[in-house]
């Protein structure tokens, strides 16, 4: 066992686990935020998408133990401080971006990833952004439309 | 996933120090490597983690060169090589998926050398020179057949030097779910010819279509690859695609790149 410290939405962390802690077992096990969902556990389907120090990464295919040091942010974290929804979380709510919900916490994730670099998406760069996001209910065309609304630009699919 | 030690050295020589122990495995991203472990495919006694070294990381272009460190992830290499190498950086930014790109890196897809995965078309493809923290091995005596290279145990690639060529495109056929190569075409015109580099397609890993340069180098057209065919008895076939239609996409594939290398 190793001590593992890192920040997760902002609060410094420390947990003991094994060398082969998976950074989603440390989240979800080590400390209770479950949140973040492991649906193939093989790297396909993004429902384990986190931020490390800012970039996405499927916290499935990354050891805890390389996490050491940074700074993770989690679905958990992506609420406004008042605690109401964020604007990428409340467009999901408002275009119906979700149907069963297992995806949607790595789709959020992913979208803020995109939207932090790519504040003004085009349609056909959200679609492909979402390469690694598998949801298996939508048909993903109205979590493609809750990110353009999320980056003010519903306008652009307004005629669908 | 069997449990293991993980290192994290802070050079290439403590790197090399740890690897020495047969049960030892090199981890760089991670993106194939864990997975194959939670399957229990491999079960290293001891993981090396190559990202906490500062001489591996870095992307550099000089002299019609571009040197890129080992641990440079994908989306680095999409990012920092786009000006001085576009055909390479555009090959780095659709591989996988975006969170793949940001751990995966090129050092631990060569050294992988999976037959599906796009590098090494590139690195072949462009004649490249990959630089380990013992030698250099040119492109050409670096992929020795599917998941098998040159470099010996405990060796490990430092950098990979890309001459840059005047004009060059890869085009991918995507297998779908997976989104690795069903077959993927690198060509890359020099001054003293043209190379065209095949990965997903053989049985034997990424190969030199050589029939394709020769006709290329005289004529850099898609209409110099008429003519032309693929042999399909080394073709990898699975549900995918037979061998025959890979063979047919490497053609296929090839005049596009050719295309749109321009």
């Amino acid at each position: 066992m190793t001590k593992i410290n890192m920040t997760v939405n902002g609060r410094a962390v420390s947990a003991e686990a094994e060398d082969r802690t998976l950074l989603v077992e440390f989240l979800r096990s080590g400390l209770n935020l479950t949140g973040t969902h492991v649906g193939c556990d093989t790297s396909q389907c993004g429902a384990c998408l986190v931020h490390v120090n800012g970039e996405a990464v499927k916290s499935c295919t990354m050891l805890a133990a390389e996490a050491e040091g940074a700074e993770v942010t989690t679905i958990e974290g992506m609420a406004n401080a008042d605690g109401s929804l964020s604007t990428i979380q409340a467009a999901f709510q408002e275009h119906h971006g979700l149907q069963c919900g297992f995806c949607t916490p790595g789709m959020v994730m992913s979208a803020a990833a995109l939207l932090k670099d790519n504040p003004k998406p085009s349609e056909a760069e959200v679609r492909d952004y979402l390469e690694g996001n598998i949801c298996r209910c939508t048909g993903y065309h109205n979590i493609v439309k809750a990110i353009m609304a999320a980056s003010g630009q519903l306008d652009a699919i307004a005629a669908e | 996933m069997y449990n293991f030690e993980l290192v994290k050295p802070k050079t290439i020589d403590e790197a090399v120090a740890a690897l020495a122990d047969e049960e030892a495995q090199a981890l760089s991203g991670g993106q194939t490597l864990l997975p194959t472990m939670k399957q229990r495919l491999a079960a290293p006694d001891r993981l090396v983690s190559l990202a906490n070294i500062a001489e591996l990381q870095g992307v550099s272009a000089t002299g019609g060169v571009v040197t890129i460190g080992a641990a440079a992830t994908h989306a680095t290499v999409a990012e920092k090589a786009a000006s001085a190498y576009p055909a390479l950086a555009a090959l780095a930014g659709h591989i996988g998926d975006p969170a793949v790109r940001n751990r995966g890196t090129i050092g631990g897809s060569v050294a992988n050398n999976d037959p599906s995965a796009c590098y090494p078309a590139a690195v072949l493809g462009s004649g490249a020179t990959i630089v380990t923290n013992a030698r250099e091995i040119a492109a050409d005596d670096f992929f020795e057949g599917m998941f098998s290279t040159a470099l010996d145990e405990g060796e490990i690639i430092t950098a990979v030097k890309f001459p840059v060529p005047e004009a060059a495109n890869y085009r991918k056929f995507i297998q779908p779910a997976s989104r690795f190569a069903l077959v993927g075409v690198f060509v890359a015109r020099f001054a003293d010819g043209v190379r065209v580099a095949v990965t997903g397609a053989s049985n034997d890993g990424v190969f030199r279509w050589s029939e394709a340069e020769k006709a290329l180098s005289g004529d850099f057209s898609a209409a110099a690859l008429e003519g032309l065919s693929v042999a399909s008895d080394d073709m990898i076939s699975d549900i995918h695609g037979t061998a025959e239609y890979r063979a047919h996409l490497v053609k296929v594939l090839t005049a596009r790149a050719v295309k749109a290398a321009g």
